[in-house]
């Protein structure tokens, strides 16, 4: 069939026959007969042709073939531009797959890939949370720097999305536009601290994972957060479980005291696990310093213990190390249990979790005895995992498997080092060891007797006597040497054999290995040095013999040593000593396991597993001398409270809790602030939590702190209730402080009568402090900003044409933000032209234009002459389209052409608009999320004053002002010139010379221009 | 967090690749064929290799490596975590984690990896809601799929994903609608020589089958629930219900799911059901040696136990063994040197033996050892620790369910030392 078709394409070729071939294909294989794909460039032909057809089977069918190409890792990029024409596909099944191979491919054809951004622009604005979700997702892999502008707008409009799943896929592409370019940084952090709030646990997770990738060094950040994740933690998935613990891991260490008494350190082990509690209350309290935990540090370590019970490994790991390093020692016990279970699990699970129970064991020795028996040695167990048994316990050493015998053996050795009682026992173990026919366990275990000996040599003659035997039959050279250093340290003991031994040596040295050809050397210097008369002539010999080695090392130390022994005239001095060298009194070595230094890594991360400080871990800090303020981490006053009060004042509590909803209620009501902010109040008074998800956190922190002002002066017998938050109060009245004083602009209408600090229990503010605010109310109430009155602006002209190259005609223009009167969808443009020539320039007129599509141009009528010196201003309209697009056109005379061009500055695109406040907040509040557009700025204070605002803002942008009800809130309406969009400026000003610029707007090109454009003009001084 | 994923089969052929940052060379995967190289044993490569740029964390299942690229620190048991529920994923689609069902199932492999993780960190995980996503194979919709040009992705968008029940769908519709649950038991154990028990445990899940509409909320009670204090759970239960009044109350995910797993370690409550007599010995200087051995009932609390298979690894030296048994049928694969004996099951009045010599390589000295034996063996309608299921109730729905709970021990990792 398919050899005909090929036939009837060469007869007719064409269209018809391209067709055809689609047909053949998509019939004879239906299903993608992966596996099938030749690298042959007719074969991408054949895909291509699939791509294009009308039939979604056919491009079905080739996309999964193409699916199949990335998977095998081939390269796939030439069919780029066929595929990217499919990502508007109305069929799922063809979008997903188109989405997987632009996010494959766009970082290699850029260009290409941009057609696709408008699909998921307008895919971000679908009803449906889902398709919301995916376009961001698939956006923001796009790896592309050219649309980084465009994924900053969709993250924020995503982060204020309604659906927490957005929100979610919001954090993750913080990640992603992160890494693709570092420099927005701080915006992005911006939208961290506003996804932090999140109540959601969908949310929790991948926030706080872009917080450790972005800014994990911003800790206070988390402040206000703490409470609500630990109590969020249990509720949150799995994965993001792990982050959030090891992230708050980090945390506690920063802002807790140590719970860990110092005079048992490291060394504490049983003593608390036998000591009952109040012993060792009655211990703490006699020492100087009383430890009083935290209430928050507890909160941390009693949310996560249901976790243990995950049955995901990682997160019990997680919880594992989070007490590990945080809880108080006596707590720590409860992890074991459950740090065995996992032991039950894949063998790379054991891997890891055997090596952190090393760590952990090495340190507080008594921690998983009770489970001893769970460390138990399988033989079907591999020997990696055998090995990290053994690092522990156990006593194998009759397995098969030699290598992990082997390791048992240096276990014991160990085992018999640190407990002295068993060293005998052990001892004899080993030396039955020493008859086994495998010659690595014999080797390892003279290895181990060797250093176990040198700890106690004084009883084990007959041992070195027994090994002294074993020389002539094992041939493991590090056996072999470590026997003979062994019996040249002990030689004294030995007298008869040692002379023997090295007799035999001295026959086999030149077979011998290097290493055990210096431990001869060694113990000839040593016998020579003891028992000369007998080992002279035999030591000689063997100097002799080293020194025509071939290795320079043993030539060296033959030189070293016959200078040193063999007395002569040179060395007289030195060989005094050489008795004292060679037989001084070794240190016996100590037997460490190679597990001990990674305690200093974070238990259960990559560091720790690799022994090497992988690439981003973070440090975990110690702990603080004193600790940070707690106060920080007051948010949440409702959840204090519950805290606090006793089970049986559950009605009290609700009460309290209306009181304070009310309060905030009140609040708002008084402050004419926005919409958003009353919202953001109500809300709090529902959910028990204040503001969270007011503007910025400033806001929401006044707002909770005056609601608990008023709170406490009206029942001052719930002080009990309010203890932390009173405390915090004073904490941010004295935040405040300094702010008061280079602020002339602060929003007082939060002090309202019923909070004034008078009315306080306990007076928190100073004098200075009330002096200041009493000041303030002043300055504010007396200065009002009149709006209505227009505001000149000086003239901007820019060139157009300069006399040099205009040979002698010179032309300047300006915008005289005017309506047009040539067309309301244009600007006009207001000409200047002179001439600077001695002669007459004729017929100046507009020659060929060459502008953009969709633009317009109403041009100027010739002028016939112009007299030297002479100039003349006409006025155009051009319509720019709402963009800032160039329009170029020639400029001409009578005798030549000159290109010239007029690029408009995105204010003059404007024309300003009369608008009432109200009528701004109902515009306004139709163009948020997306449409919205915001930046901080920081400038003196000076430069906040109402009308240097205005001033500034009038210049760049041709824009209107609307009275404002708010001192510290100013606002600016305009139109763009073509569509009649609206073009909403806000500037509100807050806490520590920062302002927010916010501009709403449909237009968000414009708008994110005009914002680029207003920030630099703001923050100069 | 991972960064990259490279699907490896057994002799060394990177089969999948796929990335979620930018794409990394597969040329990093060298450095993990250097260390299986090195490893000499599948089951030895380390699972966290370091490379100068990358670190690498794999996992082994089913004769395929998972090799993930890491590129910052990340705790490791998450990726390895992550990296087997993936293999579990593709166990619950395919039926198989083959490189064959991956191979012919590679668009769907690469729709599940492209839900799983986004920008390297997990993304879907739950089946249930994987299964909304993308519809798994079945064969009868492949032919209607061919036919009709339809396809694997679901037409109608998850809803579980969105809700604060992440792991179950909305609108779930069943006309029978039934609650099985599956109590399994497995004991580990080492017997020593003189046949006393040296470690004992349980390993206790409990797999659910669950198949009701809408959204049920059930709460499953047990007679003694003390001895469940070594326990994890399923995340759908609730945890301060079950501290509070050891009641496992939980909104169910649809269809099959492991609820809870847990382990009774003191081992006076482990019981033995079985004993093994044996007689493995090897003379010195000879090239045979004899074996003999016995299994027998004990404590079996009445019930038969069945499916009994002896599986010892011989030491090297043992060229052939020359065996009769009084029961079932006995392999020697003289390569692997792995002795296998399926019993069946146990019948008291006459006992299973195996009986006869072993030849051994000529010359060669005799085994110091004697080899351990691996026991497995099940019993129906028991769970050893004596957990037993009190009652399940139902709110939330009106319905009233069919309800089954089935009870088996197994041997789990069960060794007797000769």
């Amino acid at each position: 069939m398919s050899s005909n078709s090929f036939a009837y394409n060469e007869q007719s070729g064409g269209g018809e026959a391209t067709e055809l071939g689609q047909e053949a294909t998509s019939t004879i294989s239906p299903s993608g007969a992966f596996g099938l794909f030749s690298s042959d460039l007719k074969k991408n032909e054949d895909l291509k042709q699939m791509l294009e057809s009308n039939k979604d089977s056919a491009k079905l069918d080739a996309m999964k073939r193409i699916v199949g190409m990335i998977a095998k890792g081939k390269n796939a990029s030439e069919l780029f531009p066929a595929v990217v024409k499919n990502v508007a596909s109305k069929n799922i099944e063809i979008k997903k797959l188109v989405y997987v191979y632009l996010v494959r491919y766009a970082e290699e054809q850029q260009d290409l890939a941009l057609l696709s951004i408008s699909t998921f622009q307008r895919a971000l604005k679908d009803p449906n949370q889902l398709i919301r979700a995916s376009a961001l997702r698939v956006l923001s892999s796009i790896r592309v720097p050219i649309i980084v502008p465009i994924m900053m707008l969709a993250i924020k409009e995503a982060s204020a999305d309604l659906s927490p799943y957005v929100r979610k896929n919001a954090a993750h592409a913080i990640q992603k536009l992160y890494s693709l370019d570092p420099e927005q940084k701080e915006m992005l952090i911006e939208v961290i601290e506003k996804l932090l709030k999140d109540k959601s646990t969908l949310v929790a997770g991948s926030v706080v994972m872009a917080f450790e990738e972005v800014c994990p060094d911003r800790i206070d950040l988390i402040h206000k957060n703490y409470r609500k994740l630990c109590n969020l933690l249990v509720d949150v998935e799995e994965w993001g479980q792990v982050v959030i613990i090891h992230m708050l891991t980090r945390y506690a260490r920063t802002q807790f005291v140590s719970p860990w008494k110092e005079d048992d350190g490291l060394e504490d082990n049983e003593k608390n696990f036998y000591e009952s509690d109040d012993e060792q209350k009655e211990k703490t309290d006699k020492r100087k310093k009383t430890y009083a935990m935290d209430p928050d540090h507890r909160l941390l370590i009693r949310n996560t213990k249901p976790l243990l019970q995950s049955r995901n490994a990682a997160v019990v790991m997680a919880v594992a190390q989070l007490y590990w390093h945080i809880a108080p020692k006596s707590e720590t016990g409860i992890i074991s249990k459950s740090v065995v279970r996992l032991l039950r699990s894949n063998r790379e699970v054991q891997y890891i979790v055997l090596q952190n129970i090393a760590t952990m064991s090495i340190q507080r020795k008594g921690m998983f005895e009770p489970y001893l028996k769970s460390f138990y040695v399988r033989s079907t167990d591999p020997t990696m995992i055998k090995t990290l048994k053994c690092y522990n316990f156990l006593t194998y050493v009759k397995s098969q498997d030699k290598q992990f015998a082997a390791a048992t053996i240096q276990t014991i050795g160990r085992c018999a080092t640190n407990i002295s009682e068993v060293t005998d026992t052990c001892l004899n173990g080993l030396v039955c060891l020493l008859s086994n026919r495998d010659e690595i366990v014999v080797a390892e275990s003279v290895v181990v007797i060797k250093k176990l000996l040198q700890m106690q040599p004084a009883q084990h003659g007959e041992i070195i006597k027994h090994m002294a035997k074993l020389l002539d039959s094992i041939t493991v050279p590090v056996a072999r040497a470590s026997i003979l250093w062994l019996i040249g340290e002990n030689c004294e003991r030995v007298p008869k054999i040692a002379p023997d031994v090295l007799r035999k040596m001295a026959k086999s040295f030149t077979s011998e290995d290097d290493l055990v050809k210096l431990q001869i050397l060694n113990l000839g210097a040593k016998l020579y040095l003891t028992n000369s008369k007998q080992t002279k002539l035999l030591t000689q010999y063997i100097l002799n013999l080293g020194k025509y080695d071939q290795n320079y090392d043993i030539r060296d130390r033959t030189r070293f040593i016959r200078q040193l022994i063999v007395p002569n005239e040179k060395s007289g001095a030195l060989s005094k000593y050489a008795k004292k060298i060679f037989l001084a009194q070794k240190p016996a070595p100590l037997l460490e396991s190679p597990f001990k230094d990674r305690d200093h890594f974070q238990l259960g991360t990559l560091s720790h597993t690799l022994n090497a400080k992988a690439t981003g871990y973070l440090e975990l800090s110690n702990w603080p001398e004193v600790a940070p303020d707690p106060s920080v981490r007051n948010v949440e006053v409702i959840e204090l409270a519950k805290e606090w009060t006793p089970a049986g004042k559950a009605k009290k509590e609700n009460s309290a809790k209306k009181f304070y909803s009310e309060s905030e209620e009140e609040e708002d009501s008084s402050d004419s602030s926005s919409d958003s902010e009353s919202g953001s109040g109500s809300e709090s008074g529902e959910q028990g939590e204040s503001g969270e998800e007011g503007d910025s956190s400033e806001d929401s922190s006044e707002d909770s702190s005056s609601g608990q002002e008023s709170e406490s002066g009206k029942f001052p017998s719930k002080n009990i209730l309010w203890y932390i938050p009173q405390e915090k109060e004073k904490k941010t009245k004295q935040d405040r402080n300094p702010l008061t004083k280079d602020v002339s602009l602060l929003d007082l209408d939060d002090f309202n009568p019923v909070s004034t600090p008078v009315a306080l229990p306990t007076p928190a503010l100073s004098p200075s402090l009330i002096a200041d605010l009493e000041g303030l109310n002043l300055s504010t109430s007396s200065s009002v900003i009149s709006v209505s009155t227009p505001v000149f602006v000086p003239m901007k002209t820019h060139v157009l044409l300069h006399r040099m190259s205009g040979k002698g005609l010179a032309a300047n223009y300006y915008f005289p933000r005017q309506p047009c009167i040539f067309g309301d969808k244009m600007v006009s443009v207001q000409i200047t032209l002179n001439n600077t020539t001695d002669q007459k320039i004729e017929n100046i007129h507009i020659g060929e234009k060459k502008l953009p599509i969709g633009m317009q141009m109403h041009v100027f009528n010739p002028i016939d002459s112009l007299e030297p010196e002479g100039s003349i201003t006409v006025s155009m309209g051009i319509d720019f389209c709402d963009s800032t697009q160039t329009a170029s056109f020639q400029l001409c005379t009578k005798d030549d052409c000159f290109n010239v061009n007029i690029q408009p500055p995105v204010g003059e695109l404007l024309l300003p608009v009369a608008m009432s406040e109200k009528d701004f907040k109902k515009e306004q509040g139709k163009l948020t999320g997306m449409n919205e557009t915001s930046a901080v700025i920081i400038a003196a204070p000076q430069n906040f004053t109402p009308s240097t605002i205005l001033q500034k803002v009038v210049n760049v942008a041709n824009v209107g002002a609307v009275p404002s009800g708010q001192d510290n809130i100013q606002r600016f309406a305009a139109k763009t010139v073509h569509s009649g969009s609206l073009m909403l400026v806000t500037v509100e000003l807050k806490e520590g010379s920062t302002a927010q610029l916010i501009i709403n707007t449909e237009k968000t090109v414009i708008g994110s221009v005009l914002l680029r454009e207003l920030k630099p003009v703001l923050s100069q001084g | 967090m991972i960064h990259s994923l490279f699907l490896i089969n057994c002799s060394g052929d990177i089969f999948l690749e796929k990335h979620w940052k930018s794409v990394v060379s597969q040329s990093v995967c060298d450095y993990f064929f250097e260390a299986q190289e090195k490893a000499a044993d599948v089951e030895n490569v380390p699972p966290v290799i370091s490379t100068p740029h990358h670190y690498l964390i794999s996992i082994y299942r089913d004769k395929l490596f998972f090799v993930s690229v890491i590129q910052t620190e990340v705790p490791p048991l998450f990726v390895i975590e992550f990296l087997h529920r993936v293999a579990d994923t593709f166990q619950d689609y395919f039926g198989e984690c083959s490189e064959a069902a991956i191979k012919d199932n590679v668009v769907i492999v690469y729709e599940l990896l492209e839900e799983m993780l986004d920008n390297g960190f997990p993304l879907a995980t739950e089946s249930n809601i994987l299964k909304e996503l993308i519809k798994p194979p079945t064969i009868l919709r492949s032919v209607v799929n061919s036919i009709t040009g339809s396809s694997n992705v679901g037409d109608t968008l998850p809803t579980g994903q969105l809700s604060n029940i992440p792991w179950r769908r909305a609108g779930v519709k069943y006309t029978n609608n039934e609650a099985y649950f599956d109590v399994v038991e497995e004991i580990d154990a080492i017997i020593d020589k003189s046949g006393s028990t040296v470690f004992a445990e349980i390993q206790g899940v409990i797999d659910a089958c669950i198949k009701l509409s809408g959204m049920p909320d059930l709460s499953l009670s047990f007679m003694n629930p003390r001895l469940l204090d070594d326990v994890s759970f399923h995340p759908c239960i609730r945890f301060k219900r079950w501290e509070s009044e050891r009641v496992l109350s939980f909104i169910p995910p649809d269809g099959n799911f492991r609820l809870i797993s847990y382990r009774v370690s003191s081992q006076n409550l482990v019981a033995i059901p079985v004993y093994v007599k044996h007689n493995i010995s090897f003379k010195e200087n000879s090239s045979c040696g004899r074996f003999d051995i016995t299994i027998g009932p004990k404590q079996n609390m009445g019930k038969t136990i069945e499916g009994i298979t002896v599986t010892v690894h011989m030491p090297k030296v043992v060229l052939n063994m020359n065996l009769t048994p009084t029961q079932g049928n006995y392999t020697f694969d003289p390569v692997t040197k792995v002795l296998t004996w399926d019993v069946g099951k146990i019948t008291p009045q006459k006992l299973p033996s195996l009986k006869g010599l072993v030849n051994l390589q000529s010359g060669a000295p005799k085994p110091e050892e004697n080899p351990s034996l691996n026991i497995q063996f099940k019993i129906q309608q028991l769970a050893i620790s004596g957990l037993k299921v009190n009652r399940l109730d139902m709110y939330g729905e009106k319905y009233k369910p069919f309800k089954g709970v089935k009870y088996v021990t197994k041997a789990g990792k069960f060794q007797v030392r000769t």
